[in-house]
């Protein structure tokens, strides 16, 4: 069963640009060989954490996109877990939000379509018009 | 944020009949505003999410979430932010979401 998560992970601030995207392709690697599939990658960046972890008090955080069963974010998570570089990580399923927030939009598009069509007639008119 | 119970302290047994949310003042996460005196006026409190149409409550978002958490790292409670009961379960699942992954704090020293 595939799913859509997101997995956003902290590296420790004094590694090194080049081994962090060393680091980041070999996670990748491993995410893939689990079988998911990594639809984006994003670094955003070295910023200040809101507690220490691990006595460190800066991170550079990195989001990972991917399309995963259970097993390959487990095999994800532990490999993050041995990994000496990354201090934390978080895996969020986005899935199911997604599809919530598709739906509320969609409603709103239809909501909104209506008023400006027909804005003087009445109501079920302007519904009529649009169906 | 320990102010808030001394113009309307509500007594655990509130007379009936008393209107419970209009009673209060306005005073939203970024409005400090101090009632000088109880006036007539108080504007209703709207969730910021449904005005805004603010769908997605993202953990990612803390510019967004730092404004419904106090200065000591709370979540504000609804009653003082205006913000409608769905929002704000939302808001909570997004908050400690954003609290896990170090953006922001447990507890604010």
């Amino acid at each position: 069963m595939q799913r859509a998560y997101e997995v956003m992970f902290i590296v420790r601030p004094d590694v090194l640009e080049e081994d962090m995207d060393k680091l980041i392709s070999t996670l990748q690697g491993h995410a893939t060989t689990a079988g998911a599939t990594v639809q984006n990658t994003e670094k955003m960046g070295r910023r200040r954490l809101a507690y220490d972890v691990k006595k460190f008090q800066d991170g550079q955080y990195v989001l990972f996109t991917l399309q995963a069963d259970g097993k390959a974010i487990h095999e994800l998570e532990r490999r993050m877990r041995v990994a000496e570089q990354v201090i934390k990580y978080i895996t969020v399923r986005t899935d199911e939000e997604q599809q919530r927030l598709d739906k509320v939009r969609k409603l709103r598009a239809s909501r909104t379509k209506r008023p400006p069509a027909e804005p003087a007639t009445a109501e079920n008119e302007g519904s009529a018009v649009n169906a | 944020m320990a102010d808030e119970n001394q113009e309307v302290s509500t007594p655990p047994q509130r007379p009936a009949g008393r209107p419970d949310r209009p009673d209060r003042p306005d005073r939203g996460p970024g409005g400090p505003s101090r009632e000088g005196g109880r006036k007539f006026f108080r504007r209703k409190k709207v969730c910021k999410f449904c005005v805004e149409k603010i769908d997605d409550i993202n953990y990612k978002d803390v510019r967004l979430l730092t404004q419904f958490v106090a200065e000591r790292g709370k979540i504000v409670p609804r009653r003082l932010t205006g913000v409608c009961t769905p929002h704000q379960r939302q808001l909570t699942a997004a908050i400690k979401r954003a609290r896990n992954i170090a953006l922001l704090p447990f507890a604010a020293r």
